[in-house]
């Protein structure tokens, strides 16, 4: 009988090494497959279960955890949320975690390589991590002046920006939406919100309009061939390029006009400060023609077209890239040169090509991220100004201004003009097929040392209701940061 | 008829050391969660560690006077498995607002008292051979108590009582009464079982009227699983059988048929019966979403293994984890709860102690002399590590995840009071076992510590001398 007593112990022992190993299995060669699961939902519970980090703007929050009471701890609550939804973007447990709140993630739970060192401390002391607070570059005055200068309804945005630091100081757009409601612990209740927001004509609560929209730029575009031009040493401020009211496209049986109640049609040859003072369009159109595709292809990439941009430690998430297509024929050429055909650009793209001229040619990363502070205050983290682009010579760069200045002072954008400031500026008006226009203006002040530069977009427009809506409001906004 | 041999030694004082970091493991891991919720040393956390304190403080007492050379090991082991249990009920009675640790105390005093009243009323387990028919009635009026009016059905499985406001799973006791009936009927009868039959090839056949009380256990495991929709039960009752008639006749041909048997009626009842297919098949299509989300489906034993593979290798710490996420956390799914917040490691020295319990109970059925008391033994401790592998097999989809309990540390108090009771006799029967023989006409050469057996009482002298069925 002990035999079999035995032998039923080595089935015992044999039953337990093998739910050993299935524990083995499960904790440890399986963890990380699991712990991926997309139905495990442990992962964005404990990240919800965590005090993380406020987003601040001139030191108060638009983004903060408090305590909720819930199962989850915390509830994340945005301030001013139509203000700034396009900039924080959401932390939802049912649509996932956009913008600074997913690009900044790892600093607001305190889980980055900095925070290292206070993990390891609460590691010790049992504490719950606390996450960093994160400072953005945004001016509140700013961006509410400008959230406010787009009429409700209207779609469209404005984004401003220090072109010696590439500091963003406001970024908005219209329409926007309230990020608490997406940031509800009731899955059922997001959902629905979700569904409603979805239905929102011209919003997508999923992007950011000023960096993800792609919009036809039309005659801002020209600032890029007037670059091309200077810099292909072929044409100076004395150039006289032929300026017939209307260009016919070869190949086509259309033509390409100047506008017909703007000054164009005062001369027949006319300077490349005069073409864009009244945005002349056959004189770009002849200049792209005479350059070539590739030389106009080029200057634009200086720019930062064709190329997309992501800068998880500038707060951006995505910047997708503004386009200029290739292998076009002369009349796609000349269509493309007044920023038509099928160029596009985002209303961040259109800003980082004045920052560019306003900084001698020197274009700056964009960046929203002043500090990032520990929850001691410690600044664990601070952007240093960086260089993106040489987008064109410094001579070149002082043409532009001195050509954008005259825009201001004698051409379409004299709306922009502030009385003993000098200011530098560019309109554009888009045609968009099966609807209204896009209205542009981008440009900077003061002229000679620039300390703002701004590109507002409205789309969906009529001629004269998109030159009130962007000239203008640009002359308030660039006042308001000149006055403070 | 042993030939395992043990210098009879009271290690009491032994046990008492080990009983000290039994405590201090129970009680500590109570500690920290108070200290995690920033409410330590609050009144639970008293209440809690006294209550604790004082029951293996008396058990220890109780065990100096009435089985002085049992084993030192056991009562320690389960201890440790009963304090860190209601720590982690504790820790999610904290998460889900509820009171469960408080009535988890209460029937560990209900349960250890119930065990010492055993160790009192029995003093020694041969006793209980008188009562093997009896057990068998009472197994049968305890599984189909449920069956009755006063039966609640709970989440599928019909099988517990209304006892006043409380529940109880009369189950759990008539896996003892089982066990006592079973080592009665076998120890009696096992030299007709093991001479009858006829050779077929390398199988000893049994004979058929020697399959009666097989027949008998396999209607009992087949009826739980129908009647009462309990599979982990019937698991058990089945393989305590096979444990104790393997035991019994050294035969590996009955433990063929019953497999046999077993094989054949689970395949019926998965033809037959809905819940047992679909248990199957959240067992193995377990991660394909519309399973997961079927009610009934897989949704439980998913967030187990997410629990788990969440604590990883060292875990998240005691409190610092989300246990509260899963279904049942405290009761069938603690060991998802304690994998969880103290990892791998901590789990296996959870299992190690278990592996050591068991490996007690096989050495007192190795140790102790009548053939009852090494069925008996051998039946409940293997019943302790049946259940262990069914319930942590099935938590780790090893095997289909079945209702059972985890012994001593799940929420309940039937479960509880039948482990203590469990304890009880087998501290007993390693009490007989490890005991100085008396010195009689049977004993002699093989007792070495012939002095202390003056001390002991003449009457055990008689019992002794009662002739078991001799060994294979």
């Amino acid at each position: 009988m002990n035999q079999a007593i035995r032998n039923s112990w080595i089935v015992a022992l044999s039953m337990f090494v093998l739910i050993l190993g299935s524990l083995t299995y499960v904790q440890f060669f399986a963890a990380e497959e699991l712990n991926a699961n997309p139905n495990n939902n442990r992962t964005i519970y404990k990240n919800f279960g965590q005090n993380r980090g406020s987003i601040l703007v001139d030191g108060a929050p638009i983004a903060e955890s408090v305590p909720s009471g819930d199962q989850f701890n915390f509830q994340r609550v945005y301030y001013q949320p139509e203000l700034y939804s396009q900039l924080t973007g959401y932390f939802s447990l049912v649509s996932g975690v956009t913008q600074l709140e997913r690009v900044m993630d790892k600093e607001l739970t305190g889980t980055s390589d900095q925070q290292f060192y206070d993990r390891l401390v609460q590691l010790v002391s049992g504490n719950q991590p606390q996450g960093a607070s994160v400072e953005l570059t945004i001016d509140s005055e700013l961006q509410r002046l400008a959230y406010d200068l787009i009429p409700e309804g209207q779609k469209g945005s404005i984004v401003m920006m220090d072109p010696k630091t590439g500091n963003i100081l406001a970024m908005v757009s219209k329409p926007s939406y309230d990020t608490n409601l997406l940031a509800g612990h009731d899955t059922k209740v997001v959902e629905q919100n979700m569904q409603e927001l979805l239905t929102v004509e011209g919003l997508s609560p999923y992007t950011n309009a000023a960096t993800e929209s792609l919009l036809a730029p039309g005659s801002v575009f020209k600032l890029v061939d007037a670059a091309a031009a200077l810099e292909s040493g072929d044409f100076n401020a004395e150039s006289q390029i032929d300026n017939p009211s209307a260009l016919p496209l070869p190949g086509t049986n259309i033509s390409l006009p100047n506008y017909t109640n703007g000054n164009c049609g005062t001369r027949s040859e006319a300077t490349i400060g005069f073409a864009l003072e009244q945005s002349c369009n056959t004189v770009f159109a002849q200049i792209a023609w005479d350059l070539g595709e590739e030389e106009i292809v080029s200057q634009a990439e200086k720019f930062g077209w064709n190329t997309a941009l992501h800068l998880p430690e500038r707060g951006i998430d995505r910047v997708v890239a503004s386009g200029f297509p290739t292998e076009l024929d002369q009349a796609q050429l000349a269509q493309a040169s007044i920023g038509q055909y099928s160029v596009t650009a985002t209303p961040l793209q259109i800003a980082m090509m004045s920052a560019a001229i306003a900084n001698n040619g020197v274009q700056m990363t964009p960046n929203l991220i002043r500090n990032v502070r520990a929850a001691d205050l410690s600044i664990i983290d601070e952007p240093e100004p960086e260089v993106l682009n040489t987008s064109v010579s410094p001579e070149t760069a002082r043409q532009l201004t001195d050509w954008m200045v005259g825009v201001v002072d004698n051409g379409t954008a004299s709306a922009a003009q502030i009385p003993g400031v000098k200011v530098a500026g560019k309109t554009g008006t888009a045609e968009v097929e099966g609807r209204g226009d896009n209205a542009w203006f981008t440009g900077f002040a003061p002229a000679d040392n620039p300390e703002v530069v701004i590109s507002i977009v409205m789309e969906d427009v009529d001629l004269t209701t998109g030159a009130q809506l962007t000239t203008p409001s640009a002359q308030k906004l660039l006042e308001a940061v000149l006055n403070k | 008829m042993s030939d395992v041999l043990t210098v009879p030694k009271s290690r009491r004082n032994m046990e008492a050391v080990l009983l000290l970091l039994a405590l201090l493991v129970g009680v500590g891991a109570n500690m920290v969660i108070g200290l995690d919720q920033d409410r330590a040393f609050d009144a639970d956390f008293w209440t809690q560690g006294a209550t604790l304190v004082g029951l293996v403080l008396i058990f220890h007492i109780v065990l100096r006077i009435r089985a002085k050379y049992a084993d030192p090991v056991i009562l320690p082991i389960v201890t440790a498995l009963n304090g860190i249990g209601l720590a982690m009920i504790h820790r999610l009675d904290i998460a889900n607002n509820d009171t469960a640790a408080d009535r988890q105390l209460l029937w560990s005093a209900v349960a250890v008292a119930a065990a010492i009243a055993v160790l009192f009323v029995i003093k020694d387990h041969r006793i209980l051979r008188r009562y093997t028919y009896i057990s068998l009635i009472v197994s049968a009026i305890l599984l189909l108590l449920p069956l009755t009016p006063i039966g609640l059905e709970l989440n599928g499985a019909r099988i517990w009582i209304q006892v006043g406001s409380g529940t109880f799973q009369p189950g759990e006791i008539a896996k003892i009464t089982l066990a006592i009936f079973f080592a009665g009927y076998l120890s009696t009868n096992r030299d007709l079982i093991l001479l009858a039959g006829r050779k077929v090839g390398p199988l000893q056949l049994p004979r058929f009227k020697d399959l009666g009380p097989m027949v008998a256990a396999w209607l009992v495991s087949i009826g739980v699983l129908v009647l009462q929709r309990d599979l982990g039960s019937s698991i058990l009752f089945f393989g305590l059988f096979m444990a104790m008639i393997y035991v019994a006749t050294s035969r590996v041909s009955w433990v063929l048929i019953g497999v046999a048997l077993l094989t054949a009626g689970g395949l019926a009842a998965m033809q037959l019966f809905s819940h047992v297919s679909l248990r199957i098949d959240g067992w193995i299509n377990a991660f394909d979403p519309e399973v997961i989300n079927r009610p009934g489906g897989s949704w439980q034993v998913v967030q187990g293994l997410f629990g788990l593979a969440s604590g990883g290798l060292a875990g998240t710490g005691l409190g610092q984890g989300r246990p509260d996420l899963v279904i049942y956390a405290n009761s069938d799914m603690i060991i998802a709860a304690l994998g969880e917040e103290l990892g791998l490691i901590g789990i296996f020295a959870i299992v190690l102690m278990y592996v050591l319990l068991v490996s007690r109970g096989f050495r007192a059925a190795l140790g102790t002399r009548d053939g009852f008391g090494k069925l008996l033994a051998c039946g409940l401790s293997f019943t302790i590590a049946l259940q262990c592998f069914v319930v942590i097999g099935g938590v780790t989809r090893l095997i289909p995840l079945t209702g059972l309990t985890t012994p001593f540390m799940s929420a309940g108090g039937s479960s509880l009071l039948a482990n203590w009771i469990i304890v009880a006799l087998l501290l007993l029967i390693s009490e007989a076992a490890r005991r100085p023989a008396a010195v009689g006409p049977m004993g002699g050469p093989m007792v070495p510590a012939m002095q202390d057996a003056g001390a002991k009482p003449a009457a055990r002298k008689r019992s002794l001398r009662k002739k078991e069925a001799s060994g294979s």
